[in-house]
């Protein structure tokens, strides 16, 4: 061996190769992480950076390929021998247990006292509730896991993975579902366990942040290694370019001339809409907004002030308790989910696993869901299994999904394959509005982009798009209006040209409303 | 758990992250073992169990009688299997078929008294069709209680049972006793054109094929039409049907009813085809077995017709050892066991055992030792 630095890498990776039947996750992969350092590692939808932090913790094992930690080569055979290693992770998809509350959660699976009485719990719960400010993670200690936001989990997470001694901290896309203000938290809190000698390696598609807050980038390519450097060493557009090989597809947005008038009806109009929330409380507060057809309204606002409320009224999979629905010029009495299918209402909802598709069933399955009764999938109750099949292969095709087959079950899809195969199937039917709650979480630059075109694609042939996102220049970027959604009620309206980050910024936390709501808190 | 080192090689049990589906060979060791597990009792009462298992066998399957007799047992079996298995896919736990099959012969046998003297054929047909609706609305009750009152359908569908039963115990004491009976509980004997016709000198009757066409058009369904679309989206992801639009509170009483309905059959088939009447005994837990069957299947179609005669021939071997001195529950006893053990397969199959070569220098095992997986 060379002369070799005195400090070696808390992580050195070594000609990893994992395949999964036929598919080739990574491919000779090489990978070294400094000691206390944040480490970002980029690459496409499928590029193979979930699988390979999944073999960093032990997850999944290397079919070649040397692995170590600090210098030392390991071999592990399950999570369990990765965090003896003091080794965490953060999973793409959070694994709390969410009846328990992160109390339960934090100490599942510890050694602890074997009586857990309400003594040892009390002094338990102050211990974690110190050592949790110590590093800047706020969450309540003793709530159930399900009524918290996707940054509060997330920083369960992060604190069970410290609890649990880890000295590196693993990341599988934690910002995808974070809100942009729980994104800068979330950056903050890296920055000082980073202080505290913390190793940190984590994926994402968003490159702005990786620009502000990483110290050394990694690049993925179709399952091989194909950049690495220091953040000083490189810019956003250079990234961008490493990242695909080229330039990514330009969103084609064309600006409404003034003069196109406004068509005179519009699509969806919802009057003082109320609607409970999950826990019975008042997520939904006389809210009124409307959408034109060839129009993208974009719905701005912090997580859980009602969006996912707003979307389920409107698809039907929720009840107003009061205030009324009209669609298309019709009042809509007793709204189903069918019924709001059969309209022209597509959905893409925010959990694609949890609600939007089957995991364990295929592409074909997953496409079929809302069309298996139309006459094109099915006759007389027969489903037409070739033509199906070759449908949904298009679809794959047009949309540029990677799957080994259409017969694959979409769970072992990489998470942004998941998402286009889901918009895929919203947009296929053609609908005439189409709800789309974040619809590029998880998707990587260059397939954001082409989301972005085919909702535009629909706003051109004069379809309605709600646009329900927590991130900001999502919205600035494509829709034509900006409602601010605050508390459950609309509190702004922008044009997109006219408003800014900051201003948006204001509305979204409630410091500022255009309207005289005065049961404003 | 703690490594085992035996001769250079560190042998060791851990749990596989990536949980996969249990291999259907997992099934197959499971039956070995319970056999196995029974071989240790069969010892302890002063039995060779080979002599046992192999009298079982030639019981079960080694006369054409005896095969007639063990697909006899397995015609309730394959039907109250297969309803079982329909709502167990997805995720309702009826356990109520003993109840329900009760209920179908129940219905079945009123056709005969309050219509008696009809022809073969539509006799029969009628049976059927009221065992089946039979069935179904018993466990309508079930649906109703799980769908809109969220009552745990477990529980419902097993007190349903204990109805059913002491329904039909009242029945065969009180108002339908044959009267010229000599005080036997049951009803008089069906006449001959209420009578599933059965092969000569045999009992197997024609039941056996309207279980395979059951099961058969269950799989054609499941395959290629609609409502197995349904089903297969709603056992894969309940959130998921919802949201595309399927009414799931229907879809699971349809499920409910079709797979009361298919135990009310098995019920008709039963006192039409083997008892001939209706008695206390009519149902010797086949209702309950058909659990293990289904599981035993993996609730697969093809899988229930055999569990069905296995477990089938389980209950005649059991008959025929009686003979050599062992109480004929040792066909519940192998029952149990095998359910038992192709539950805790199900356990063991989520973990892997390991095997390493270890180098000769101490505690450095890199990665390129052998391992082996299995
Ligand atoms: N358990 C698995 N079984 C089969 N194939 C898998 C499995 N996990 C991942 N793959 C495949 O390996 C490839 C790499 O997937 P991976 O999840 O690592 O991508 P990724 O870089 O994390 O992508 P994304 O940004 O979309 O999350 C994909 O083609 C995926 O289909
Ligand atoms: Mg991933």
């Amino acid at each position: 061996m060379q002369k070799q630095s005195n400090m070696p890498y808390a992580i050195e990776v070594q000609n990893i190769v994992k395949t999964f039947g036929p598919v080739i996750a990574t491919n000779q992969v090489s990978f070294k992480v400094k000691k206390g350092e944040i480490h970002a590692l980029l690459g496409e939808n499928g590029a193979g950076k979930s699988t390979l932090m999944s073999i960093l913790y032990g997850l999944y094992r290397p079919d070649s390929g040397i692995l170590k930690i600090d210098g030392e080569v390991v071999s592990f055979k399950s999570p369990k021998e990765a965090a003896q290693k003091s080794i965490g992770m953060v999973h793409q998809n959070f694994q709390l247990v969410s009846t328990l509350t992160a109390f339960d959660n934090i100490l599942m699976g510890l050694p602890e006292s074997w009586w857990r009485g309400r003594n040892w719990r009390f002094k338990k719960v102050k211990e974690i509730e110190s050592l949790a400010k110590e590093y800047g993670l706020s969450f309540e200690v003793e709530r159930a896991v399900w009524q918290m936001s996707h940054g509060e989990k997330q920083r369960v997470e992060i604190f069970k993975a410290l609890y649990r001694q880890s000295d590196i901290i693993i990341l599988d896309e934690p910002t995808s579902v974070l809100t942009p203000q729980e994104s800068d938290d979330l950056y903050r809190t890296l920055k000082k366990l980073k202080e505290t000698g913390k190793t940190i390696v984590l994926t994402t598609h968003k490159l702005r942040e990786v620009m502000h807050a990483c110290d050394h980038i990694s690049i993925m390519r179709k399952g091989k290694m194909v950049a690495s450097m220091p953040s000083s060493e490189t810019n956003e557009r250079d990234l961008a370019r490493k990242l695909m090989g080229e330039m990514p597809v330009e969103v084609r947005r064309i600006e409404k001339s003034e003069s196109s008038t406004k068509p005179s009806k519009n699509l969806l109009e919802l009057q003082e809409i109320c609607a409970k929330g999950l826990h019975g409380e008042q997520a939904l507060n006389d809210l009124s907004l409307f959408v034109y057809p060839g129009e993208i309204v974009g719905v701005a606002g912090v997580a859980g002030n009602g969006q996912k409320q707003l979307a389920e009224i409107i698809t039907g999979m929720q009840n107003p308790t009061s205030g009324g629905i009209k669609f298309k010029g019709k009042w809509i009495n007793h709204s189903s989910i069918k019924g709001m299918i059969d309209i022209g209402i597509a959905h893409v909802p925010e959990d694609r696993l949890h609600t939007g598709m089957a995991g364990s069933l295929d592409a074909v399955d997953n496409l079929l869901m809302k069309d298996y009764k139309k006459e094109k999938h099915s006759n007389l109750g027969i489903m037409k299994h070739s033509r199906n099949l070759d449908w949904a292969k298009s679809i794959i095709n047009n949309y540029d999904v990677t799957t080994p087959s259409a017969n694959y079950p979409v769970r072992l899809l990489s998470g942004g394959n998941q998402q286009k195969l889901l918009l895929a199937r919203e947009i296929e039917g053609d609908p005439a509005l189409l709800v789309a709650n974040h619809p590029t979480q998880g998707l990587d630059v260059g397939a954001t982009a082409s989301v972005h075109n085919l909702l535009l694609d629909m706003r051109s042939r004069d379809r309605g798009v709600l646009l329900i996102s927590e991130d900001l220049d999502e919205i600035l970027k494509i829709s034509d209006r900006i409602l601010v959604i605050y508390q459950g009620m609309i509190t702004g309206e922008f044009e997109p040209s006219k408003a800014t980050r900051e201003e948006i910024g204001l509305y979204m936390t409630g410091s500022k409303t255009q309207f005289n709501v005065g049961a404003l808190a | 758990m703690r490594p085992l080192y035996i001769a250079g090689k560190k042998i060791s049990i851990e749990k596989d992250p990536i949980s996969t589906k249990t291999p259907w060979w997992m099934t197959v060791i499971a039956v070995v073992l319970a056999l196995v597990f029974c071989a240790g009792f069969m010892l302890l009462n002063g039995n060779n169990p080979i002599t046992v298992f192999s009298k079982m066998f030639s019981g079960a399957f080694g006369s054409l009688y005896g095969l007639s007799e063990t697909l006899l047992k397995a015609i309730p079996l394959m039907l109250c299997g297969l309803g079982v298995a329909i709502a167990y896919r997805i995720s309702v736990w009826n356990i109520g078929a003993e109840g329900q099959f009760v209920m179908g012969a129940i219905a079945a046998t009123s056709i005969t008294i309050y219509y008696p003297g009809m022809g073969a054929f539509s006799s029969i047909t009628l049976m059927l069709l009221a065992g089946f609706i039979a069935g179904a609305l018993w466990a309508l009750l079930v649906a109703i209680c799980r769908s809109y009152f969220d009552v745990n359908e477990v529980i419902c569908s097993l007190m349903l049972n204990y109805i059913a039963i002491l329904f039909l115990s009242f029945l065969v004491f009180e108002p339908w006793k044959d009267p010229n009976g000599f005080n036997f509980p049951g009803t008089a004997i069906f006449s001959s054109s209420q009578k599933l016709p059965a092969l000569d000198d045999l009992r197997l009757h024609l039941g056996f094929l309207i279980a395979l066409a059951a099961i058969l058009l269950y799989a054609v369904l499941v395959k290629f039409t609609h409502w197995g679309y349904q089903l297969r989206l709603l056992s894969a992801n309940a959130n998921a049907a919802r949201y595309a639009g399927m009414n799931v509170k229907r879809q699971i009483i349809i499920v409910l009813m079709i797979s009361g309905g298919l135990a009310g059959i098995a019920g008709m088939v039963e006192v039409s085809g083997v008892t001939h009447r209706l008695s206390q005994g009519v149902t010797s837990g086949y209702g309950y077995t058909a659990i293990i069957v289904a599981w035993l299947a993996r609730l697969n179609p093809i899988g229930i017709v055999i569990s069905s005669i296995l477990c089938g021939a389980v209950i005649v071997g059991g008959y025929s050892v009686q003979l050599i001195g062992l109480p004929a529950s040792m066909a519940l006893m192998i029952q149990g066991a095998i359910l038992f053990f192709v539950i805790g397969g199900e356990v063991f199959s989520q973990y892997r055992i390991r095997v390493e070569t270890i180098s000769p220098k101490k505690n450095e095992q890199t990665s390129s030792s052998k391992v082996e997986v299995l």
